[in-house]
């Protein structure tokens, strides 16, 4: 029977390609399985990884946010200034504060003004985009005394040998999947994702509930930022460019559904996790940069077409 | 027999975890209308979606016309001249009449371009043949669901099929809508098209229907002419045990009102509206489809801004309240339409029922999967629901298993109000007759309870007083002997200013 093919595909097919595409690399390329570099990966995806958290939230309520890649050069480029203005402390909480605020303002515009997520969050990955220069003044900043700061912990720090981003994003990813798995929130999120009629007839405060998930989109951007002015000690103004596809792309690969209501955090750390492999194989294997991009396009489209082929497959089964 | 047109042997389908149909033959003769009946997930709908190419059988044989048939698509199914007509109409919106009749198969000129002329010329034939009162060019989207269901019989007259389907059409329709469907089926009748007709509604069945097959649990429980058998006979072949009586109405035993409106007005729905009802009571709400009852209730729910009114609640005017908070207050209502307005249709039955009650099955908003899984138990049981777990997608139910759960939501709360919109569309005799004594007990047991319903004897058997709603007014109210089929007949029939001033109660 095609279906059941079909849905094998969908369901294994995916990591049977990956695992494929593992043992190639490996043949092709010195170094890759070697421990270095598998950390390596991990903490080069424990940032887009960080921001999918938040942004599985956002998808799995039906919903897109791609404002998240200008939103981490922003707030990358805040925490490093105001490291050197305020401290430490003072950078982390601005850094956070202000994520928050914009998660905030996508989800009002999203969620209380019901404007379309696809135009509100575009508008505002290019509305952050000017702020970052007006902010910066079009300049690079760097953290002062970078060597001396206990900030260095985030992105460069290490315990027992795994390196503390990679802990904030699987200890993140605890943290998320709770929430999104057991809570009420995660309920509410996943119910309007499903059926947003059914959900307010069921009394579901369904425009604060799209709205706070567009904060925890924010939210996580932020600690993302945080990380990521760690581990770099500066920022470029475009430091963050791109960031939205690739999060995205991961999410997708896991196997949540754009159309909303399913999804899982576990799936978005799978995602993320396999298309860091994918990228770092490519680079080891010597294909240019931008191959990186042309890749994570197929996947995308891919796995979107798997996944409408699998709806489609449900009504044939 | 040289008249049978379709005849299945054999047809086996297995979902995970259900057999919906095992080893089902029955045929359909040119000319005959043959009902299928049966309870909610007997596999009524399975063994017609196999007809019309959505579902592959596991086994059997399909025979049309004396020759066996293997149905892959739908569209396969259409060519081969088996049409169905779904419950839940399947047409495009924004196409116009005569391109959804003839949708996949347009006709196209030499150089393969759509030919305009014929589409509609052919488009027009068909709707004339069926006595529409609407042309080829209109936007599907601007008709009524009776309008609709008859552009797709439209399609089964163009398409010349043999055999066409008809899955519960009557759930949405007006009674006067419904006649005019029966006269549509006469005439597709008499030019020897074979049908199959799938309702709940007894009725009808009797009324139009030449045979009649009674599926239970997957398997042909039999085949009856329909002029020899009577409702009780079908009843228990259905159920497998006769059903001592097919409504109930509540003791009465008023107590204190729990809702009260006054001059509730919504511009362009309804005008004017004073109703109360008291705990104990079951008040019904007749009106015909279209009368503005359930914008009413929804707008008393909070799902609808309202332009005037008062609302008191239990003695105490209060604003008018968001859904969250009529749902705090402890009403309930149960919605007309359970596939956009009931369910989370990816969600399982256990995140379903307590999706309007987060809060009480949670602590610290951490929800508490085992008192979900026990109220899920609970009314599995009561309700009769058939599904394989707590977890089963409710997408996967058949249609009157849906219903229940969505009652189940509402039900499990305890709430003080529950308004019912349609509460047994879809739902068959038995578990029909089992809701009608649950709303008795409801009502018993000290709830204020408001069933709106089209279909005269539910509202007639069920409730203790009823009003009738007409074109967005009150247009009359009935109690005791005054609640007759003819009374309502008439107040739903006349201009509502005038019926207003004939208030018999
Ligand atoms: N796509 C599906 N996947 C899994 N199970 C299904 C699917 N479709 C139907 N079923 C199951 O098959 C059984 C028969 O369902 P069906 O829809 O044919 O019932 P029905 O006789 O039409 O009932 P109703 O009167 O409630 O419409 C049910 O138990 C239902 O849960
Ligand atoms: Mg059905």
């Amino acid at each position: 029977m095609t279906i059941d093919w079909q849905q094998a595909l969908r369901r294994h097919g995916l990591i049977a390609a990956f695992g494929l595409f593992l043992a190639a690399v490996a043949v092709g390329a010195e170094g890759f399985l070697t421990l270095g570099n598998i950390l390596d990966v991990l903490r080069q995806v424990s940032i887009t990884g960080t921001i999918a958290l938040g942004v599985t939230f956002v998808v799995v309520t039906g919903r897109l946010d791609l404002s998240v890649g200008s939103m981490l050069t922003l707030l990358t480029v805040i925490v490093v200034d105001q490291h050197n203005a305020v401290g430490p402390f003072g950078a982390i909480a601005l850094t956070l504060l202000a994520g928050l605020g914009i998660g905030a303002v996508n989800g009002v515009l999203v969620g209380l003004f019901r404007l379309n997520a696809l135009i509100v969050t575009l508008a505002m990955l290019s509305l952050l985009q000017g702020v970052t220069l007006w902010y910066s003044g079009g300049s690079n900043v760097n953290v002062a005394g970078a060597g001396e700061t206990w900030f260095a912990v985030f992105g460069r720090g290490s315990l027992l040998g795994v390196p503390v981003p990679v802990l904030i994003f699987l200890g993140g990813a605890v943290v998320a999947s709770f929430f999104l798995k057991r809570t009420t929130f995660g309920r509410a999120v996943h119910a309007v994702g499903g059926n947003e009629t059914a959900s307010r007839f069921s009394g579901i405060a369904t425009a604060r509930t799209v709205a706070a998930a567009y904060v925890v989109s924010g939210l996580a951007t932020a600690i993302a930022a945080i990380i990521m002015g760690s581990r770099v000690m500066g920022a470029q103004n475009t430091i963050g460019q791109g960031y939205e596809l690739t999060v995205l792309a991961g999410i997708i690969l896991g196997g949540t559904s754009l159309m909303g209501g399913s999804g899982s955090i576990w799936r978005t750390v799978i995602g993320i996790t396999m298309l860091g492999f994918i990228q770092n194989g490519l680079l080891l294997l010597g294909f240019e940069y931008y191959v990186q991009w042309l890749v994570s396009w197929v996947v995308i489209i891919a796995a979107v077409w798997l996944d409408l082929a699998a709806k489609r497959g449900r009504v044939l089964a | 027999m040289t008249d049978v047109i379709l005849s299945v042997a054999g047809i086996t389908k297995t979902f995970p975890g259900v057999r919906a149909l095992a080893d089902v033959s029955f045929d359909v003769r040119a000319g005959e209308v043959h009902a299928l009946m049966g309870e909610n997930g007997a596999g009524k709908s399975t063994l017609m979606k196999v007809l019309a190419g959505l579902y592959k059988p596991d086994a059997g044989t399909i025979t049309l016309r004396d020759e066996p048939v293997t149905i892959t698509s739908p569209l396969v199914a259409r060519e081969k001249g088996i049409l169905l007509i779904h419950q839940e109409l399947s047409l495009s919106p924004e196409l116009s009449v005569a391109e959804n009749i003839y949708l996949g198969a347009w006709p196209t000129n030499a150089l393969g371009m759509l030919n305009k002329r014929k589409l509609r010329a052919d488009a027009k034939a068909a709707l004339d043949a069926l006595g529409c009162d609407f042309g080829p060019d209109v936007r599907v989207g601007t008709l009524s669901i009776a309008r609709q269901q008859m552009v797709e019989i439209a399609r089964a007259q163009a398409f010349n099929a043999d055999v066409v389907i008809f899955d519960e059409p009557t759930a949405s329709l007006t009674d006067g809508e419904r006649r005019q469907l029966f006269a549509t089926i006469a005439r597709l009748k008499s030019a020897g098209v074979g049908i199959v007709y799938i309702s709940h509604k007894m009725d009808e069945i009797f009324e139009i229907t030449d045979r009649i097959t009674v599926l239970r649990d997957g398997q042909v429980q039999g085949t009856r002419i329909t002029a020899d058998t009577d409702l009780a006979g079908i009843t228990r072949m259905m159920i497998g045990r006769d059903l001592a009586s097919y409504f109930h109405r509540a003791r009465e035993d008023f107590r204190d009102e729990v809702l009260r409106v006054e001059g509730l007005t919504h511009a362009s729905l309804f005008s004017g509206v004073d109703l109360s009802v008291r705990a104990g009571e079951v008040l019904g709400l007749y009106g015909l489809v279209g009368a503005g009852r359930s914008e009413l209730v929804e707008t008393i729910f909070g799902l609808r801004h309202a332009d005037a009114g008062r609302l008191i609640w239990k003695g105490q005017e209060i604003p008018f309240p968001t859904p969250r908070q009529a749902v705090d207050l402890g009403m309930a209502l149960v919605p007309e339409s359970r596939k956009e307005q009931g369910l989370v249709l990816g969600m399982g039955g256990r995140e379903n029922v307590t999706l309007p009650h987060l809060a009480m099955f949670s602590s610290a908003g951490v929800m508490d999967r085992g008192r979900e899984r026990e109220v899920f138990d609970t009314y599995r049981d009561i309700l009769d629901i058939k599904t394989t777990g707590p977890e089963q997608p409710v997408e996967k139910l058949s249609g009157g298993n849906q219903q229940k759960f969505v009652l189940a939501k509402w039900l499990c709360a305890a709430p003080s109000l529950i308004i019912l919109d349609e509460p047994t569309r879809g739902i068959d005799v038995g578990s029909k007759s089992a809701i009608h004594e649950l709303i008795a007990k409801l009502a018993e047991d000290g709830l204020a309870v408001i069933v709106i319903s089209s279909e005269m004897p539910e509202v007639l058997g069920v409730s203790h007083r009823i009003l009738t709603m007409t074109e967005g007014r009150i247009s009359g109210s009935f109690t005791g002997d005054g609640m007759t089929e003819q009374a309502l007949i008439d107040a739903v029939s006349q201009p509502a200013n005038r019926a207003v001033q004939e208030d018999i109660a």
